[in-house]
């Protein structure tokens, strides 16, 4: 039903299209000069610290690394579920995913001690550590989801290698998740971390974030290429965002329950949850009412079903949430002094047993979001030069043969919404 | 960073010499003798050379003997063993609360002068203050890198800067150090450091590196010339005695004796890393 679909590329010509090109341009030379800063002067002049050796960098990079993983799941639906409305937005899913990775690991490589090694982190491995696997798995994701764009862009040669690679993508991004989460779990020495569950959370988490980042730039790409966005796409993607949305807030509550139930991890937990701090607020504010119960209630409540503004918001609020989420595990996790000595009172003149200070500086901030440029950039490009986008998302072309009415009422939707088409 | 020597056949240190900085001190002295039987040999009596030949044998094997057992600990040319597990006791009855020369020491001995920056600055070496909540018996006790047997900040390296040498002392090769902290991470004794500005002070026996992680060597190029650790040392010279070194696997070392006599425990135990850092009087 999929073969009028047609796919075309984005002109690239308009004045809009220039003016954010050279934004992006901009935020991507502001980061190399943040960086190039950082490395000259060396660390000192960020807010990272013996203490807090992990800092905005890698926040901005494991949300835009999860990111990647998340808005690949659009493509896997698609293919490995079979829910064939996605499909003409899977060639875009696999594009975000390359380029929101390819943001992520700047900011992670650029923040490195020692950047210009990064050749050695590529020929000289100890296979124990889950960071070398990392590496592995980060660099064959773009070589597979390459191969899975072309084997749906290819109608020749690629189409037999379709299902294969489809099913071979979903795995790569599973066990790329579950390294990543895995990084912090193998933490042994951290009692906010060192948990298994870092690994479904992070899973959980990359389908939420991955998901909102997808939806921002499928809306924006629709509006400013004058492409029409029915609303069955949006109505299924607000569901998909929203179920998944609720699982990463299960495996949040089971986090943190299984942190409070053990008594070494009591004063963690209590740190990060009621210590009144900055973490404190992320957590509650951030992460759970702006990031998990208003989006919840945008993308799941019947009369907002296809509702474009409430997409938009919901999106926008989950990307919040989500940093939020992040920056409360990784520096949250860090700030809290390791426990050398149980039941006694530590003082040192190294801050043992004080809580890890941390503020952001502007250039750990600029770094970041080149990272975000980087991924908007690539996607802007490639969208030139290939055919990732159909030139129309209407509910004809999507769905023509109302697919949407059964799986609507199958999932108990109401379907009063007025069917949107955006242009 | 190895470097050959050149005098392969009559040298008994031929092979590799570890560090470029050592020079083979044998070898001038061997060929030296043979040199001068040659040139002799056709001028003077059979008798002379062969009295010549031996008597520069003795005196050179002798000189060689004689540094042998000054300089180093084992031959120059042989990796360390796993015969052997370094380890470091601290007696914490005898550490002094305002004391900080073990610190001061190893500052001194390794280079890492701070730049005013506590957050920033690196700590090879700190010292702790304890106090017991419940009994409010009060310690204090110098924390370094603890040397684990199973050391996590290994396990996670990507590149497999941090390794653990055959004795067990836990390093990090700064030519492949790439700077991603994650040692720091993982290690549960906040024992490593981060170099955050070029460093000053350099010593020649410490190269560090602006961008690399870096924590208590427990002075291996100290051991490798059977010297005591530079923290070790001032803490003796001090009188303090709070500090004992040498090979846990040598049950009739001081060491392993101590441990073997009086009560001792290692900092989180329950990680299972087998530190080879001992605490007594805890």
């Amino acid at each position: 039903m999929y073969t009028n679909v047609t796919y075309r590329e984005i002109e690239g010509r308009s004045p809009q299209y220039f003016i954010l090109l050279a934004v992006v341009g901009v935020f991507i030379a502001l980061g190399l000069c943040a960086a190039y800063y950082m490395e000259h002067n060396g660390h000192h002049v960020t807010g990272m610290s013996n203490q807090i050796v992990w800092g905005m960098p890698h926040v901005f990079a494991v949300f835009l690394i999860l990111a990647a993983s998340g808005a690949l799941n659009i493509a896997s639906v698609a293919s490995v579920f079979e829910r064939t409305m996605y499909k003409p937005l899977a060639r875009m899913s696999g594009l975000v995913a390359i380029a929101s990775l390819a943001g992520g690991l700047t900011v992670l490589i650029l923040d490195l001690g020692r950047p210009d090694r990064l050749v050695l982190a590529m020929v000289t491995y100890n296979f124990k550590s889950i960071f070398a696997w990392n590496v592995f798995l980060y660099t064959g994701l773009f070589g597979i989801v390459g191969f899975y764009l072309w084997s749906m862009m290819d109608s020749r040669y690629g189409m037999r290698f379709y299902k294969p690679a489809a099913f071979a993508t979903f795995l790569w991004r599973l066990a790329l998740t579950t390294g990543t989460g895995s990084i912090f779990g193998f933490l042994v020495a951290r009692d906010a971390y060192n948990s298994a569950i870092m690994a479904p959370l992070f899973i959980a988490m990359s389908f939420a974030f991955g998901k909102a980042v997808f939806i921002l730039i499928l809306i924006t790409t629709c509006h400013f290429t004058g492409r029409s966005l029915g609303r069955v796409v949006l109505f299924r993607l607000q569901r998909l965002m929203g179920i998944v949305l609720a699982a990463t807030g299960y495996f949040v509550i089971v986090q943190h329950l299984t942190n409070l139930y053990m008594a070494e991890r009591q004063m963690v937990e209590m740190f990060i949850l009621f210590g009144g701090n900055v973490y404190s607020f992320l957590f509650w504010v951030l992460q759970i009412i702006v990031g998990t119960i208003a989006p919840l209630i945008l993308l799941l409540y019947p009369r907002l079903g296809g509702n474009l503004g409430a997409i938009v918001l919901a999106s926008i609020l989950v990307v919040m949430g989500g940093f939020a989420q992040i920056y409360t595990i990784i520096i949250g996790g860090q700030a809290f002094p390791l426990s050398l000595f149980p039941g006694m009172d530590v003082s040192s003149t190294a801050f043992d047993a004080t809580i890890g200070p941390y503020i952001p500086t502007l250039p750990e901030v600029l770094l970041g979001f080149s990272g975000f440029a980087v991924m908007v950039g690539i996607v802007m490009i490639a969208m030139t030069a290939l055919r990732f986008l159909p030139l129309s998302l209407s509910d004809s072309v999507v769905d023509p043969d109302h697919l949407h009415e059964i799986l609507d009422q199958e999932d108990g939707a109401v379907g009063d919404a007025e069917a949107k088409n955006f242009t | 960073m190895s470097t050959r020597c050149t005098c392969a056949e009559t040298c008994q240190q031929a092979g590799s010499v570890p560090r470029r900085s050592l020079s083979c001190t044998t070898c001038t002295r061997t060929t030296g003798g043979s040199e001068s039987t040659k040139t002799v040999g056709t001028m003077v009596s059979r008798r002379c050379a062969i009295t010549g030949a031996l008597s520069a044998f003795v005196v050179s094997h002798g000189v060689f003997l004689l540094l042998s057992k000054v300089v180093a600990a084992k031959p120059a040319d042989q990796s360390v063993s796993r015969t052997i597990r370094w380890g470091l006791l601290v007696d914490v009855t005898k550490c002094t609360e305002g004391c900080s020369s073990c610190v001061d020491a190893c500052r001194e001995e390794h280079g890492w002068t701070g730049f005013g920056r506590p957050a920033t600055d690196p700590q090879w070496i700190r010292k702790l203050f304890l106090k017991d909540r419940a009994t409010g018996y009060a310690v204090s006790l110098p924390i370094m890198c603890q040397h684990c047997e199973f050391p996590p900040c290994v396990d996670v390296c990507p590149t497999g800067a941090s390794f653990r040498r055959a004795d067990g002392i836990v390093l990090v090769d700064r030519h492949i150090c790439i700077g991603c902290r994650y040692c720091m991470m993982a290690c549960p004794y906040n024992a490593r450091s981060f170099v955050h500005e070029t460093p000053r002070n350099q010593q020649p026996h410490t190269p560090r590196g602006k961008g690399c992680v870096e924590s208590c060597t427990l002075c291996a190029h100290r051991i490798d010339h059977d010297r005591p650790l530079a923290c070790v040392e001032r803490c003796t010279e001090l009188g303090h005695q709070a500090l004992l070194f040498g090979n846990l696997n040598d049950p009739r070392s001081d060491i392993s004796q101590r441990l073997a006599s009086y009560a001792s425990v290692r900092v989180r135990p329950d990680l299972r890393t087998n530190p080879g850092i001992y605490y007594q009087g805890l």
